[in-house]
């Protein structure tokens, strides 16, 4: 058993340090990129139009990563856009986490008229196709950062509740919780104290992967345009353009889709690591 | 045994809704799991209470301690009737009655140290000298201090039960309930834990339920023994009467299947 | 003749030895009790005849022959083709060892008719058959029963029906009987000795109670850590066990016959001493 647990926490070790690692350098550019960006991420040159990346032949050593057909700098670009990424995944992902995990909490641990509320309401929600939902909900609060976090938390509160309401529920029906209450702990406490650190791991994991999905669901807002204005550059837009000239410029499409890949790879690996943390008996 | 009684039960009854059964519209019918018991514990006193699965032995526990509330009847405890009490009226009395759990691994939570388990229902309590008690506690159950810091996962079955069994303690209760408090436990360390309830109950002079299906565990730790089946009482009499002479039917068959580790009788 | 023969059998997960050197055999028509505590390797033992070990188990060395065949020098599927005809499982949990989305009838029929290869209206005789045998009541309504609409008695039952149905030459029973209650034991350790008795079916008994090993087993093999500690009758047991565990096993199990004799919980001496006999093996075998 020792052995076999031993192994487990050492791959888990280097998968937890390597995705770490990735979203640490993001975090990084994200916040220093005016010092660390080669070029102006906006400025326009017709005449270093898709420039190939360092290693092809006709290379500028100015443009590491090559350019898009207006001449912008791909690398820049990408680097800029890292801020818009990590702002919606830990700003929406935070808050979906947390309003969907304190109404599964109350509604699996308290039952009774609390869980008919929230679980009826979650029903309801989830039966508005979600595409459909959040272009509605730009289309009223218009273009914007703050648009699409707010659609991806309306969107998504409803996967930690349900997730964690079943959670709560399992959790509750433990002898500790009795035994709590037999020690005279209030019920809130007891949810606290005892619910929530058993059904930490589940939300460390579901956060991450929430992180991964606001990156996402801000790529493919971006993609159709309905993202924050086309100017500023986000992967999603980047992607877009990058599709029109795939056959002459491939560079400007699979950069910033390496970047999107990892991103979300990264933060579902980081959640899984974490999770082993979190967890007494593994640590 | 002294007249002082501490718990007066009487024609307890208790249901549950049987979801099985629930219609598509509507309440789902009621089982009713005690059918009217009657029970009188004096202090001091160890009972025993003895039935198999379905006899609604664990839900007579949870009743009494209040985690579940009864239907009708009364439950009388020192005198109080705390039958229907809610339960930010019973949390400041919970210090007078404690629960010993079956499974120490869902009972003790997985993410606290020993120390702060147990110091769990004395802060609540408003004890003073909270980490003295908690020594003293660990000491009861013949656990070394240093386990205080440890978590639950690292001790073995038999440690789990001791600080589950030093939580109860650490109130200085005047009632513990204990719920099949061996039955997960090998022989060897189940042999340990009786010998440290038998001594625990002499020390301090606890008042103590056990529950359990296992008659032999019974029959060397309490003083008087209630058999339950299907929810009614059969026999609630002196420990020794009751094995030397059942009176019912239902005892006898009890006491007929226990297989003993002996060559007295082969079953084929 | 032995219908099941285990020779120095070695298994570990990762490196630590789970079985050392076990070695034990039963006999035609012989039932077999298989004694000891949590971690005693007890239910490795059954699992590694039946070829159902964890995948983190690796078998190092060491020969189980179950009726002529040896098993460890098989085609995997070869293996399971033998073992499917020849050993069958009760398992420990009547709850789960049923699916309990699928009706009762073709959970029994369908070991006859994918070892066997009979037709589906034969099993169902045979099915029907079995479930009369074991004293079940009304077999063609039970067989059309969902598991969740029957109690965990006649569940068992079922279970020991399904076990019998290929008629095969070993059964392991893997603790049948912890899940249930004791008058229900009574009735469903008597089934199972009665069963074994008519079929002449060898039966290894895998328990961690002594009680249970006196009133079913002729013979036992104790294990503590992976190691067999006492292989012997059962007259010959509980008169003078033949090793100091054995002995501080029974005096640690309470009877309600004899309530003042002490309960001796088992003396640390005793353990370590088998603690020094298992690191002296491993030693010897190069573990260490």
């Amino acid at each position: 058993m020792a052995d076999a647990r031993g192994l487990v926490k050492r791959r888990a070790g280097a998968r937890l340090w390597l995705s770490a690692g990735w979203l640490v350098l993001l975090v990084l550019v994200a916040l220093f990129a005016p010092l660390l960006a080669p070029q102006d991420p906006l400025m326009q040159d017709l005449f270093a139009a898709r420039l190939p990346p360092f290693w092809a032949s006709g290379a500028d050593p100015n443009f590491p990563l090559g350019t898009d057909s207006l001449g912008r700098d791909v690398l820049s670009r990408i680097m800029y856009g890292a801020r818009v990424a990590l702002s919606v995944a830990l700003i929406a992902g935070i808050l979906t986490c947390v309003i969907g995990s304190v109404l599964g909490l109350i509604a699996g641990y308290f039952r009774g008229w609390p869980d008919v509320v929230i679980s009826r309401l979650v029903d309801i929600w989830m039966a508005f196709p979600p595409v459909l939902f959040s272009i509605l909900l730009i289309a009223v609060m218009g273009t914007g950062l703050g648009s699409i976090i707010i659609a991806v938390v309306v969107i998504d509160w409803t996967r930690f509740a349900r997730v964690i309401r079943a959670e709560a529920m399992s959790q509750g029906a433990m002898d500790y919780v009795a035994s709590a209450q037999v020690s005279g702990r209030k019920r809130f406490s007891i949810m606290l104290t005892e619910i929530l650190p058993n059904v930490m791991p589940t939300i460390v994991v579901l956060l991450t992967l929430e992180m991964g999905i606001a990156v996402i669901v801000e790529a493919i807002l971006s993609f159709v345009n309905l993202s924050i204005s086309t100017d500023d550059p986000t992967w999603g837009s980047m992607i877009a353009e990058g599709r029109l000239s795939i056959h002459q410029a491939w560079w400007v499409l699979v950069f910033p889709l390496i970047a999107l890949f990892l991103t979300v790879l990264s933060l579902s690996q980081l959640g899984e690591g974490l999770k082993d943390r979190f967890d007494p008996v593994l640590r | 045994m002294s007249d002082d009684v501490i718990y007066e039960i009487e024609n307890l009854r208790l249901s549950f809704p049987d979801m099985a059964h629930k219609p598509l519209f509507g309440a789902a019918p009621r089982i009713e799991i005690l059918k009217g018991i009657d029970m009188r514990i004096a202090r001091g006193d160890v009972v025993g209470i003895v039935g198999g699965s379905g006899s609604g032995k664990s839900t007579l526990g949870r009743a009494m301690i209040r985690l579940l509330e009864p239907d009708s009847g009364s439950i009388r405890f020192n005198g109080q009737d705390i039958t229907h009490l809610e339960e930010t009226a019973l949390r400041p009395m919970r210090r007078r009655f404690q629960m010993i759990f079956q499974d120490p691994m869902s009972s003790l939570n997985p993410r606290q140290t020993v120390g702060s388990i147990i110091a769990g229902p004395l802060k609540l309590q408003g004890f003073d000298r909270v980490s003295a008690r908690v020594d003293q506690a660990l000491d009861h159950v013949g656990l070394p201090r240093r386990f205080r810091s440890r978590y639950p996962h690292e001790l073995s079955g038999g440690q789990r039960q001791r600080v589950g069994i030093a939580r109860a303690i650490a109130t200085e209760p005047d009632f513990i309930l204990a719920d099949e408090i061996v039955s997960g436990l090998d022989v060897s360390s189940q042999a340990q834990v009786l010998n440290l309830l038998e001594q625990l109950v002499r020390e301090l002079g606890l008042t103590l339920a056990f529950i359990s299906h296992d008659l032999s565990v019974i029959r060397r730790l309490c003083q008087r023994t209630m058999v339950l089946y299907r929810g009614e009482v059969v026999e609630y009499r002196d420990t020794r009467a009751l094995f030397e002479a059942p009176e019912a039917e239902y005892t006898r068959e009890l006491l007929d299947a226990i297989p003993l580790p002996d060559l007295e009788q082969v079953w084929a | 003749m032995s219908f099941l023969t285990i020779e120095n059998l070695n298994a570990r997960v990762g490196t630590a030895p789970i079985l050392r050197d076990v070695s034990l055999s039963v006999e035609a028509g012989e039932v077999r009790g298989l004694v000891g505590e949590s971690g005693a390797g007890k239910s490795m033992i059954g699992k590694a005849v039946l070829g159902t070990l964890p995948t983190a188990v690796e078998i190092e060395s060491g020969r189980i022959v179950l009726d002529g065949e040896d098993l460890q020098a098989l085609k995997p599927r070869d293996r399971r083709r033998v073992i499917g005809a020849k050993a069958a499982l009760i398992p420990q949990d009547p709850l789960t060892a049923l699916n309990p989305s699928r009706r009762v009838g073709p959970q029994i029929t369908n070991r006859l008719v994918d070892i066997l290869g009979w037709t589906r209206a034969d099993a169902g005789h045979r099915a029907a058959e079995l479930l009369d045998e074991v004293s079940i009541p009304d077999p063609e309504r039970v067989m059309r029963a969902y598991p969740h609409e029957l109690s965990g008695g006649m569940r068992q039952r079922i279970l020991i029906a399904s076990a019998f149905a290929a008629e095969p030459k070993l059964i392991i029973a893997d603790e049948p009987t912890t899940a249930l209650d004791v008058t229900v034991q009574k009735q469903i350790l008597r089934l199972i000795r009665q069963m074994q008795a008519r079929h002449g079916t060898a039966l290894l008994f895998v328990t961690h109670d002594l009680g249970v090993v006196s009133k079913v087993c002729q013979s036992l093999t104790v294990l503590f850590g992976g190691m067999v500690l006492e292989d012997t009758r059962v007259e010959q047991f509980f008169a003078r066990p033949g090793h100091p565990y054995s002995a501080a096993l029974l005096a640690a199990t309470p009877k309600y016959t004899d309530p003042d004799a002490s309960l001796t919980p088992v003396p640390d001496a005793v353990i370590a001493g088998v603690e020094a006999e298992i690191e002296a093996h491993d030693r010897m075998h190069g573990h260490v």
